[in-house]
């Protein structure tokens, strides 16, 4: 009988130590406990849980500690170094050129990236088709253009009139119609439209292939059990559900997109990030600008992410159960307890009503 | 009066189908009618030439142990699976394929669609749309295929609905539903097309044994009200409640069929009576 009560007591000991009254109870003697708790716990009727100790977390607190410190040294870090210049930073944020050089790399990444998603959906359709020339084709394709760095791609395409100095349209083989030098036909802009939308467009091909596999046979087949078309079901039932795939991963590759655009500086476009490095390269000042140029990256890419989690709402519907969180919610970064629980109870009831009718 | 070749002539060719045929409701044109019906995949043969007649208004259920080829027969006569050899027609039209003259060719995707709008299917599992609305579900096929005009086409929905007992869950997602409602929601959607015949793959298989009930409620119900009807079940119940014959197969082959007293009490083939043996 004296053995068993002290494992269960020196837990108890050692967990109210946080709390003040801790040592009162364990100074107690031992024997005094016995009539008052132990008995009763096995008793379940007269325990109430209600006001129950939490469980505490010291070391979530150590951690908060640490970061503040952390916190405070980046803070004196940035507002004591003079190599930020601050000021400097303040003169080019709203300059005009880099309005330039933004409106560059928004238009590269727009343009790219529907080169991507129309590309990428007509090769993932080539890769699902029967005909299976069509299918190894456009697996050789996402093969070739996700197997090399999209820079060396981009100067690739910028040098292409040394291995093609012409370029014309005609029949195979046969007469030209159109013919042009490539110097002139490729850009920088356009080898930079090439360079990025044809890659992306290998990367989207295995998004969209993802979505459209995950997406369950059984719906194509109640469709087509329904007399609907291919292209209807496709368009109607498949890809509506495949979008829920698809969205997420194609919000981050537009995010990826618009940090990859940095990449054709090398190929002398002036986008955000070549703006930059032109100006300090005749000011010095290189530090302020290439904070600039982070600062509207990070601007632009925060504006993606919030337009995407919008999306992303929109294409949950019907998938759970519970209210998808409200674009507010998310926007203040509120957590708010779901209302689903009230909702579902509501569903599982119904069903015994509807049953007696 | 119209030749019931169910069974005669067959390979198994048991005293017991040719009875059956006196047995089963005499009607005009079979709604369906399969000849000689063999089906593969790959090395293994899962049908080794069905020969079934379904009259117009009947109900026929098929029982069978599973793998017996009840399924892809079902999912043969409305062409979701490609016949080998034989022949489907429903209503007199060839299943799948077109003959010119002499020769048999392979229908286009288009007219092979075209074909299914009047074969309505339930299947196990449901499949209702997901992303759509119970209402849109039911609309989704009338307005894109038939071109119904909307209006007319949510009043239909509503109608049906209100049929399977549903009428308040129009604007629920299907995943608000329990798996009885769901299916109910799927039969109002093969409903809403208008079929001459309807084709049920183990409707109540996936569901849990009290909601079993209310779908079994509702097919009876279409059952009653005339509806030509081919059914996959393991409701010996419901067969024997609801089925103008009973066609039980085994190993891809249609084993014994006749009236569900036949079939079900007085079962003459001894796979049929090893198979029934196990729900008693």
């Amino acid at each position: 009988m004296a053995t068993p009560p002290p494992s269960p007591d020196s837990g108890t000991c050692t967990d109210s130590d946080t709390d003040t009254p801790a040592v009162a109870i364990g100074v107690r003697p031992k024997g005094a406990e016995g009539p008052e708790e132990p008995k009763g716990s096995h008793d379940a009727g007269d325990v109430d849980v209600a006001h129950a100790v939490p469980v505490r977390h010291p070391l979530r607190w150590l951690s908060v500690a640490v970061l503040a410190v952390l916190a405070a040294q980046l803070g004196h870090f940035l507002v004591t170094n003079p190599n930020f210049e601050w000021g400097t930073v303040g003169d080019y944020f709203g300059a005009q050129v880099f309005g330039q050089g933004i409106a560059t790399t928004v238009k590269l990444t727009l343009v790219a990236m529907a080169i991507g998603i129309v590309g990428g959906v007509l090769v993932a359709v080539g890769r699902m088709s029967e005909n299976r020339v069509l299918s190894s084709v456009c697996g050789a394709y996402v093969w070739f253009f996700r197997g090399i760095p999209v820079l060396v791609q981009l100067i690739f395409w910028y040098n292409l009139s040394a291995l093609l100095p012409r370029i014309s349209v005609g029949i195979p083989f046969g007469p030209e119609f159109v013919s042009a030098q490539t110097n002139s036909l490729i850009s920088p802009w356009l080898a930079a439209i090439l360079g990025l939308g044809l890659n992306e467009a290998a990367y989207m091909a295995e998004i969209v292939r993802g979505g459209l596999l995950g997406v369950d046979h059984g719906q194509t087949e109640a469709a087509s059990a329904l007399g609907m078309g291919r292209a209807r079901i496709l368009r109607r039932i498949v890809l509506p559900q495949a979008m829920r795939f698809i969205v997420p991963p194609t919000g981050s590759q537009v995010i990826n997109m618009l940090k990859a655009t940095s990449l054709v500086s090398v190929i002398a476009l002036a986008d955000l990030l070549y703006t930059a490095q032109s100006i300090y390269n005749r000011t010095f000042e290189t530090i302020p600008l290439l904070i600039v140029a982070c600062l509207w990256y990070l601007v632009m890419t925060s504006v993606l992410y919030i337009g995407q989690s919008f999306i992303e709402r929109h294409y949950a519907r019907g998938s759970s159960r519970n209210a998808p969180q409200s674009f507010w919610d998310f926007a203040l970064f509120r957590r708010r307890t779901p209302r689903a629980p009230l909702a579902a109870s509501e569903t599982a009831s119904a069903p015994e009503s509807e049953t007696s009718s | 009066m119209t030749t019931r070749t169910t069974g005669t002539g067959t390979a198994m060719g048991t005293g017991l189908t040719t009875k059956a045929t006196d047995v089963a409701p005499a009607a005009g044109t079979p709604m369906v009618r399969a000849h000689q019906v063999h089906k593969r995949f790959g090395h293994l043969e899962v049908l080794k030439g069905i020969d079934l007649e379904v009259g117009s208004g009947e109900v026929v259920v098929l029982l069978g142990p599973s793998g017996s080829g009840k399924s892809t027969f079902l999912r043969c006569v409305n062409n979701l699976e490609q016949i080998d050899s034989g022949s489907i027609h429903v209503e007199s039209e060839l299943i799948g394929f077109r003959r010119s003259g002499s020769r048999v060719h392979h229908l286009r995707p288009r007219e092979a669609t075209r074909q299914r709008r009047d074969i309505g299917m339930v299947f196990q599992h449901f499949n209702l749309f997901p992303h759509q609305t119970v209402l849109a579900n039911i609309m989704e096929a009338p307005v894109g295929v038939l071109r119904v005009a909307r209006p007319e086409a949510r009043k239909t929905a509503l109608r049906l609905l209100e049929q399977v007992g549903l009428a308040d869950k129009a604007d629920a997602y299907p995943r608000q539903l329990s798996g009885g409602q769901q299916q109910r929601v799927a039969i109002a959607r093969a409903l809403a097309m208008r079929p001459k015949l309807m084709l049920f793959d183990e409707p109540t298989s996936a569901l849990d044994p009290e909601l079993v009930g209310e779908v079994l409620a509702t097919m009876r119900d279409l059952a009653r009200g005339g509806l030509t009807m081919l059914v996959v079940t393991h409701e010996i119940g419901f067969a024997r409640e609801v089925a103008d014959r009973v066609v039980f197969m085994d190993g891809g082959r249609i084993v014994e069929s006749g009236t569900p007293e036949q079939v079900l009490d007085h079962p003459a083939n001894p796979r049929t009576r090893a198979f029934l043996s196990r729900f008693l």
